[in-house]
Parts: C-alpha cells; sequence; structure tokens
C-alpha cells in the first residue's frame, strides 16, 4: 500500500507542478526557496482536487528543503488549505457582519437545503462541499460567496441556484 | 472632489491597461524622478509634507515612516506593499488592485528609490484571484515599458517587483506576520522592536505600506505633497477611499475628502435602505469601536473628528447598520471573528478571544448571567494591550464601544432571555 501511495504522489509532481512552483522559487531570494511554500501548496492542492496530503506536503517540503513539519505548520495555519477531500465546488460563503446584516443566513439555509450538508461537508456525489469563510472584502456586495477563484456577490437563492447550475 | 489619487482613472473603459494609465499621464512622475535624480530625501520630505496617514487602519505617517531607514546602509532593502486586505468591512484595495494597478506599480518604484530598496513583493490575499491576475498583468505591461527591472529608463535604478499571494489569514495584515507569512511561514507576529525599517524582510531594512498609501505616491509627487494635504483637513491629508457597506441603498468604494462629513457621504451611498432608521455605524472595520448612528450624523470622516468619539478612522471601512439589527448578535459575529483569527501566539488573545466569544454567544442565546457585563469588561481589559500585535486590541475595543453605547441591549437579553430588536 505505502508504495503504491508514493507512486500516485510522485505522478501527481509532474514536470509541470515543478515548474510552475519553479515559477515561485525564482521571486525569492536563492536561500530562501521557503518563501516559496504557500504558491507550492496550492499549486498542489489544486492539482489533487483541492485538498493536501501527507504525501503531498512531504513532497513540497523535499523539493523545497524544508522540514515536512515546517510544511504542515503552513498548511495548517492558513484558511485555504484543505486537510481533507472538499468538493469540485467549494463554495465558501460569508458570514461576518456586512455580509450578515444583508442576510447571509438565508443563503447558508438556501445551500443546506438545496446541497443536503452543512459547513465542512460534500455532497454524496462530491460536486459540492460548504464553507463558512470570513470576510472576503467584497462587502459592498454583501451577501457573496467564493466557488473556486470566482466571488459571486448580491446573491439572492435564486442567484444561487441559477449559479450553482452552471457548475459541473 | 471626488476620485482624484487612487481611482482617478475609473472613468475610462478598462482603466487598468497601461495605456489607458498614461493618457492620464501616469508614469511621468517617475520619469520625472528618474531623469532629473531627484533627492531621495527630497521625496520623503514631500511624503512628510502630503500629510499622508498609512490607509491600512493604524495612521502612522507614511513619510516618517521611510525616514526611519538608513538609505545608505549596505546590503539589500525591501519594499512591501500590504494587499491583505481583511478587515471585515474593508474592500478598498481590491479595487486598486482591480482598476488601477499601474499607479501602485509606479507608487512602488517612486519607493523603492527613496530608500535604496532594488526589489519590492506585493502581499495580496490568496482570495483575491480576480485583482491577482490584474496586478500579475499589469506587472508584465510595466516591465515591457522599462518601468520595472534592470536599469529603468537607462536610469541605472534597478527595480523589481514581485507578487506573493496569501492563503486566508486575517493576521497576516500585521505587518511583521505579513513578513513570515513571505518568509514562508506561520503568520505569527514578530516582537517589536526591532522594526522592520530595522530588521524586515529576510532581516533587512524593510518599509511596510498599504496598497491606498504606496498607490497615492504618485499624485503626491506629481502635485506636490502641500497638493494632497489641502485636499483634506489638518492631521488628515489628502482624499481617503472609504469602503461603506451595511443597510445602505448603494454600497460601494468613495474617495473623497478627509473631513467631509458622514452624512454626505451615506447620501451618495444612497442612504439607508428601505427608508429605515440609522442606529449604529463602525466607522473603521470591524475593530473600531461602534458609534451611535445619531451621533455619527455630526461626524466628519477624518482621524480626529472620529476619535474625538472614542472610535477610530482605522481602514476607512464604514459599516452602517439600521434599527433592525441586535447588537449583541453584531458583537457575537464579531468576537468569534477575532477568537477564530488570533493566531495562537499570545495567552491574552488565544484565550481571551475564547472567553469573549462564549460569554457573547451565551448572552444572545438566552442564557447570560448578570455577572457576564462585568466580566466581558474584564476579559476585554486584561487583553487589551497585553499582546506583541494589535490583533488583541481590535477583539477588546468592539466589546467596550459596544458596552458604553448599547449595554441596555445586552441587559435586555439577560433579563428577558430574549432580543429586544424584532427580529432577533
Amino acid at each position: 500500500m505505502t508504495t503504491t501511495t508514493a507512486k500516485e504522489t510522485s505522478e501527481l509532481f509532474t514536470p509541470e507542478i515543478r515548474a510552475e512552483i519553479d515559477r515561485w522559487i525564482a521571486k525569492y531570494p536563492a536561500e530562501w526557496k521557503q518563501s516559496a511554500v504557500m504558491g507550492a501548496l496550492m499549486i498542489v492542492q489544486e492539482s489533487n482536487g483541492g485538498w493536501l496530503t501527507t504525501e503531498l506536503m512531504d513532497q513540497v517540503a523535499a523539493y523545497l528543503d524544508m522540514p515536512p513539519i515546517a510544511v504542515y505548520e503552513v498548511a495548517t495555519f492558513y484558511s485555504m488549505f484543505e486537510l481533507k477531500p472538499v468538493g469540485r465546488n467549494k463554495i465558501c460563503v460569508c458570514t461576518n457582519v456586512s455580509c450578515m446584516t444583508n442576510k447571509s443566513d438565508l443563503i447558508v439555509e438556501h445551500l443546506e437545503k438545496k446541497l443536503g450538508i452543512g459547513f465542512g461537508e460534500v455532497t454524496e456525489d462530491g460536486r459540492f462541499s460548504l464553507k463558512e469563510v470570513e470576510c472576503l472584502g467584497a462587502c459592498g456586495g454583501a451577501p457573496m460567496m467564493q466557488i473556486g477563484k470566482q466571488y459571486y456577490e448580491n446573491l439572492t437563492p435564486e442567484i444561487v441556484d441559477a449559479i450553482l447550475e452552471g457548475l459541473e | 472632489m471626488a476620485n482624484e489619487v487612487c481611482l482617478r482613472t475609473l472613468d475610462l473603459e478598462r482603466p487598468w491597461l497601461i495605456e489607458q494609465y498614461q493618457s492620464r499621464g501616469g508614469y511621468e512622475v517617475l520619469k520625472k524622478i528618474l531623469s532629473e535624480k531627484t533627492a531621495p530625501e527630497a521625496i520623503i520630505e514631500e511624503v512628510k509634507k502630503s500629510g499622508l496617514r498609512g490607509r491600512g487602519g493604524a495612521g502612522f505617517p507614511t513619510g516618517l515612516k521611510w525616514s526611519f531607514i538608513s538609505r545608505n546602509a549596505p546590503g539589500q532593502k525591501y519594499v512591501v506593499c500590504n494587499s491583505d486586505e481583511g478587515e471585515p468591512g474593508t474592500f478598498k484595495d481590491r479595487d486598486i488592485l482591480r482598476y488601477n494597478p499601474h499607479q501602485l506599480i509606479e507608487g512602488m518604484v517612486i519607493a523603492g528609490y527613496a530608500i535604496g530598496a532594488t526589489c519590492g513583493y506585493n502581499y495580496i490575499r490568496g482570495e483575491f484571484w480576480e485583482p491577482y491576475e490584474r496586478f500579475e498583468q499589469a506587472l508584465e505591461e510595466a516591465r515591457e515599458a522599462g518601468f520595472l527591472g534592470e536599469d529603468i529608463l537607462g536610469s541605472g535604478f534597478d527595480f523589481q517587483l514581485h507578487t506573493h499571494l496569501g492563503a486566508g489569514a486575517y493576521i497576516c495584515g500585521e505587518e511583521t506576520a505579513l513578513l513570515e507569512s513571505i518568509e514562508g511561514k506561520k503568520g505569527q507576529p514578530r516582537y517589536k522592536p526591532p522594526f522592520p525599517a530595522h530588521f524586515g524582510l529576510y532581516g533587512c531594512p524593510t518599509i511596510i505600506n498599504n496598497t491606498e498609501s504606496l498607490a497615492s505616491i504618485p499624485m503626491i509627487m506629481e502635485q506636490g505633497g502641500e497638493w494632497f494635504a489641502d485636499i483634506g483637513v489638518k492631521n488628515s491629508g489628502g482624499p481617503k477611499l472609504f469602503s461603506i457597506s451595511g443597510n445602505i441603498n448603494n454600497p460601494g468604494v468613495f474617495e473623497i475628502p478627509m473631513g467631509t462629513p458622514f452624512s454626505e457621504l451615506l447620501a451618495m451611498a444612497g442612504g439607508m435602505k428601505d427608508g429605515r432608521k440609522i442606529k449604529a455605524v463602525i466607522p473603521g472595520g470591524s475593530s473600531a469601536p461602534v458609534i451611535p448612528g445619531e451621533q455619527m450624523m455630526e461626524l466628519n470622516m477624518d482621524y480626529d473628528s472620529i476619535a474625538g468619539a472614542g472610535s477610530m478612522l482605522g481602514s476607512g471601512a464604514v459599516i452602517v447598520l439600521d434599527d433592525t439589527n441586535c447588537m449583541v448578535k453584531i458583537l457575537e459575529r464579531m468576537s468569534y471573528f477575532y477568537h477564530e483569527e488570533s493566531c495562537g501566539q499570545c495567552t491574552p488573545c488565544r484565550e481571551g478571544t475564547g472567553w469573549l466569544y462564549r460569554i457573547v454567544h451565551r448572552i444572545e442565546t438566552g442564557q447570560g448571567r448578570q455577572e457576564d457585563l462585568d466580566l466581558l469588561d474584564d476579559v476585554a481589559d486584561k487583553i487589551a494591550g497585553k499582546t506583541i500585535c494589535a490583533l488583541g486590541d481590535a477583539a477588546a475595543m468592539p466589546v467596550q464601544g459596544m458596552l458604553r453605547h448599547f449595554r441596555h441591549e445586552f441587559q435586555y437579553h439577560i433579563d428577558h432571555k430574549r432580543c429586544m430588536v424584532g427580529v432577533g
């Protein structure tokens, strides 16, 4: 089993991914490869369907000459890194003050009912997961959510339905 | 008198393109500085004269910050831009990155020239993908046009500029946590001193400024520090971007002179939604103590006016709340935020923010005890000023503000086990 995992991991760590990580490394002083750790984790997370395995973090550590624990520290500190599987579409809903006072609770309720999941859960078909997030800096468009790299603002339950329909 | 500095290209089509920026005179002042070999000290002097104060929230004078760097000390120095916009209610830097990225780039190059740095980083929060792509595209354009890189415009001055992407951590908006984050670590603030001007990124002298501060530099250099200072009022030079949100008709970002009456800003934002009554305003991001609506209607949007009312202008993030809001619920949400975002380094903040949230939560859910009000005050007092960075204060201040102005709502929750506001 261990060998299979290792093999699968090295397949994920393709030359293309290495080249992408190298672009991050090039931004920093030669002796500070570690500065590329956040960029690298994002790249491997995306290539792995949106979450990080220990094997992937270990690979990043080896590639950046970091102790694995230093990579785990970073991966557990920042909220955008996921340590368990997420949906193909990770729905992040802001519930902070400006969104809350513009009825983000109705958006959350609608999503939970429609998808049959709560925060931190994934739909059975793996299509969606739900996450509560802190202010995403788009309070002028409250209530809002982020799916993947995209912001969606001025939400209503109807708009949410239309957005979800368009996602694979 | 609106949109004169950071949003001055907003009326153009695709204002983020370099040719659009240049059609408004963009990069001209950089060319002038480099060809005339303006003395770096003269630039810092001009920024001091402008009265520009840090737009991220702390309000520290930008020119003074720059003057702390020993320009002639050997070795690398860095210019770092803080685009980790995350203070709840704030959404102005996102617009600078999306609509006027070149002005930020020009400001950073000038800053580099002024302090003798040849390298800079713009730290953009990880969720800001669209702004990141815009900024990256602008970097490409600026490199191609010779405004970035080696020997800029044949002047002999080099400046490299890169983007660093965050990954979701409010604390990285704190300047030393941001530096730790660029160094590939957890974003935990450093003990100060030493300050970044002496020991910053990679241990080198570093200036860190907010996006809006750095994007203001080109206009200060083009029009002069005095011109900028005169737009505002005493102690609050220039115009400022205000992000206004909440229960209003037309939320958005407005660049208006410092000292503009709040009532005018509210009118620009379309006034209260559904004609409701204004109850309270959080005038400078969620860390700023709340101000009752009636009092706010008499105040002006500048540092001294808001400070005089016991709050702070902060990042210029104005959250307007109408009379359907339960202030206990608002504070409960804010306290949850600080508890969630505490980096865990200092005990008073790590433990205290949890205490604050749990106490407000039990009051909100009808489990409050009479002694809880004093306990809240006590816990807030035990956090404030007792931590390495200002997150502890940021968590304590809203609690103290709410209890000062809306204690009766908390009392009602405790006495009646329910909310006095109809919708609670």
